[in-house]
């Protein structure tokens, strides 16, 4: 059924004073998805600045590409399906962003363009517009062009900060899988490597992380419990790999894990609402981005982590719905007054 | 010391500090009053009067035999003008009788010789007759007919009387001036209603940003009821909800579908309380009350002792009036977390409007709606521990069945879901319509 967004609130008594009538209650707070979403916007500010400062005019190329990429799907989208448009309402930026910040400094524009049109018309306006997505959008685009593009998506080059000329380099996490050596933890944190313009810098991502926490609009059950997970897998095969797989903290600092911990897990849509809910999605989540780097055929697993559990969702919130107020237990014994 | 309360529920602003300060005023005497023969949950009374009667202050105007309802009486001395169907700010349309004052009425003063019967003598039954007798019913709002709520069934045991002064709808303070100017009176109450369901453990519920009614209390149970226990609650909404109210004070849990006497407690308003008592004392019965007219709507907020019957547009009038045209304001029986909105003011002022808030459009009408995008806000606020994200949409589309396994009917319609959510999705108002469809649904199967 299409969302009807005209107030249906408000009547007119016809032969009454005049007086405004609608149902209760009649009191709301400041909150709106237009606030929310800005906010994000303002949480991403650290990570595209430390993406312009180590890949330059690419990192700008590649986020103005995206971000206007998306907005104009959006538009288009929700005129083709006579919707209200919402271009303003700050969702398809972050898309737009995220998605940006994903990708390598080198992707060329028509990819990107091919990628946020997939991202927002089949990750979010196919299902039905903001709040009706299953997938991660951002994330869809991304694996969209994952499989498109696996070359284009997989060639790296280091910062533009460690030298005039552009050399084409591995990711830490490639260098991890195939090589076998290790990136000190020291680059990962500043985010002086090769890798997706966004998500080197560790630092940067953690202060807009932050950010949005001491805004209220995540809980730290979410990202720690993602990073805690990866951490606590990461550790056993560490232990149990002989010098086999990476440490854990080698695990949280490269990659995407930082990014998807801040602003894939946490997004609102595809997360489950309960607590309970929450925890195992980002617990399972994070067994896998391990399970995918250590024993699968890529390096990466973040982006199929949060895919795979975005799918769970109905179903763990299904299971978890929270016990009612008063709920009697199943069995015949009465609830502890 | 952290303060006790119940768990989730939201912290809108207030607004007290309108109206909390101000001493309850008299509000003049109505030309005529307009008294409704069903203002409680129950049986509606039929008319003892007809057109043209003269009636006394006081005399019971309208009956009927049944347990669940309420008498209602005169609030003032004149001729009855009509007996009719007319608005009522609980929604719809109520039989009323409208009364006349007589030009030469001068109010009775009702407890000039001051308490004519032994309240700590009576009985059980005697007191339950007389709260009968004088038409009390549940006053902060649910209305529901106090000597029911005192007549626990059979086998039930009642270990604890609980007093709610929580008063948590923001800008009501009726309560609030009940506390702290009648405090003698509603210990008293307390005392009697304690006589009357057999309960040794007396206590009150008040949040703490009234802490000038604890200290009256407190005060006034030293001298009358030592053993009244003053349990200070942090200031939350729903906390005057009930079931919230037992759970914050007691940590006791109410099963669904259940009523109090199930864990041990009978609730009771502290309006209601000053009210018994001066029916068991001076025999008054419930012919006035204290409404509280506040929002940023009206011009001189005021805690006003209301005849029954009054019109909200005398009231207004009173406070100086609206501050803008109809056209840009809401008024509102009750508060404006679960108050009805009143597309007239010609109605009556009855025993449940514990107020009447008057607030300007552009504070109440929330933009349009977005699409739901799971924040979990409102899973978070709901005190009944309910999905109303789920439940919303389940009521906009009809889904009933689905409705009923999710605990829709737990619902009490506190409105914190529609508070929170960011989308400003009109959650309460579609769980409404699921659960007036879900009535209809049974009632069709049992037909």
């Amino acid at each position: 059924m299409a969302e009807e967004v005209k107030n249906d609130g408000f009547l007119a008594d016809k032969d009454g004073a005049g007086l405004i009538v609608s149902s209760s209650p009649h009191l709301f707070n400041t909150e709106s998805i237009p606030k929310i979403m800005h906010t994000v916007v303002m949480a991403l500010i650290p990570a595209m600045i430390a993406a312009i400062y180590y890949f330059r005019l690419d990192a700008v190329v590649l986020l103005v590409t995206c971000i206007v990429t998306s907005l104009i799907t959006e538009f288009i989208f929700q005129k083709a399906r006579k919707q209200p448009v919402t271009v303003y309402d700050g969702s398809a930026i972050i898309t737009g962003i995220l998605l940006a910040l994903m990708l390598p400094p080198s992707f060329p524009i028509y990819g990107a363009i091919i990628g946020s049109v997939f991202a927002i018309g089949v990750g979010k306006q196919i299902f039905g517009g903001l709040g009706y997505n299953i997938f991660n959008p951002a994330l869809l685009g991304r694996a969209f062009l994952q499989a498109t593009y696996p070359v284009m998506i997989t060639t790296w080059h280091e910062p533009a900060t460690k030298g005039v000329d552009v050399v084409s380099a591995a990711t830490p996490l490639a260098l991890m899988k195939f090589e076998g050596i290790s990136t000190g933890w020291g680059s990962l944190l500043i985010g002086n490597t090769s890798g997706s313009m966004g998500e080197t810098c560790a630092i940067a991502i953690l202060i807009g992380g932050l950010y949005l926490f001491y805004k209220g609009y995540i809980d730290l059950r979410m990202p720690l419990g993602y990073l805690g997970s990866i951490a606590v897998f990461g550790l056993l095969f560490w232990l149990g790999g002989d010098g086999k797989y990476p440490d854990p903290v080698f695990h949280i600092l490269a990659g995407g894990a930082m990014l998807g911990a801040w602003f894939m897990i946490t997004d609102m849509v595809t997360s489950p609402v309960t607590p309970k809910g929450q925890w195992i999605f980002v617990i399972v989540a994070g067994f896998l981005v391990v399970a995918i780097r250590n024993l699968g055929g890529l390096p990466e697993g973040v982006m199929y982590s949060i895919l795979l559990m975005n799918a769970a969702v109905p179903l763990i919130n299904r299971w978890t719905r929270p016990k009612v107020f008063g709920e009697q237990p199943k069995k015949n014994g009465k609830e502890k007054g | 010391m952290k303060l006790k309360t119940f768990q989730r529920g939201i912290h809108p602003a207030y607004h007290k500090e309108l109206s909390n300060n101000s001493a309850v005023e008299r509000a003049a005497i109505p030309k005529t009053v307009v008294i409704p023969l069903r203002q409680h949950i129950g049986a509606p009374c039929e008319p003892l009067v007809k057109r043209s009667d003269i009636v006394e202050e006081g005399q019971k105007i309208g009956d009927v035999q049944s347990f669940v309802t309420a008498p209602v009486h005169s609030s003032v001395a004149g001729k009855v003008k009509s007996v009719d169907m007319l608005p009522f700010p609980g929604g719809g349309k109520v039989q009323a009788v409208v009364i006349e004052t007589a030009e030469d009425y001068v109010p009775k003063d009702w407890e000039a010789e001051g308490p004519i019967v032994d309240v700590d003598a009576l009985t059980p039954e005697e007191i339950r007759y007389t709260v009968r007798s004088a038409g009390i019913i549940g006053m902060g709002g649910a209305a529901f007919p106090t000597s029911v709520k005192i007549s626990p069934p059979k086998g039930a045991v009642v270990d604890t009387l609980l007093i709610n002064g929580c008063e948590c709808e923001p800008y009501l303070s009726s309560d609030h001036r009940q506390m702290v100017e009648n405090a003698d009176k509603l210990v008293l109450g307390i005392k009697a209603l304690m006589q009357a369901v057999g309960a040794k453990n007396p206590l009150i519920g008040i949040e703490d940003n009234k802490m000038d009614a604890v200290k009256a209390v407190r005060e006034a149970a030293k001298r009358l009821l030592p053993e009244l226990k003053i349990v200070e609650l942090e200031t939350k909404y729903p906390q005057g909800a009930e079931k919230m109210l037992i759970k914050a004070a007691l940590d006791r849990t109410v099963p669904i579908g259940k009523l109090p006497f199930e864990v041990g407690v009978v609730v009771n308003n502290v309006g209601t309380a000053v009210s018994i008592y001066e029916a068991l004392a001076f025999k008054k019965p419930l012919i006035e009350r204290i409404v509280t007219v506040s929002g940023n709507g009206i011009k001189t907020p005021k805690n006003l002792m209301v005849r029954i019957g009054t019109t909200f547009e005398a009231l207004i009038e009173e406070c100086g009036g609206l501050k803008t045209d109809h056209k840009e304001m809401v008024v509102i029986n009750g508060g404006p977390m679960m108050g009805i909105t009143q597309p007239r003011l010609d109605v009556p002022a009855v025993k449940g409007t514990s107020g009447i808030t008057c607030l300007t459009a552009d504070t109440v009408k929330p933009a349009d709606y977005f699409g739901c995008i799971r924040c979990a806000s409102c899973v978070d606020a709901c005190p009944m521990r309910l999905m109303p994200l789920k439940l919303g949409d389940m009521g906009r589309l009809s889904i009933t069945e689905e409705f009923n396994n999710f605990n829709g009917m737990s619902c009490m319609e506190c409105g914190c879901c529609s508070f929170v959510c960011p989308s400003k999705r009109p959650l309460v108002q579609w769980i409404r319509l699921a659960k007036i469809k879900l009535r209809d649904e049974e009632r069709a199967k049992h037909a």
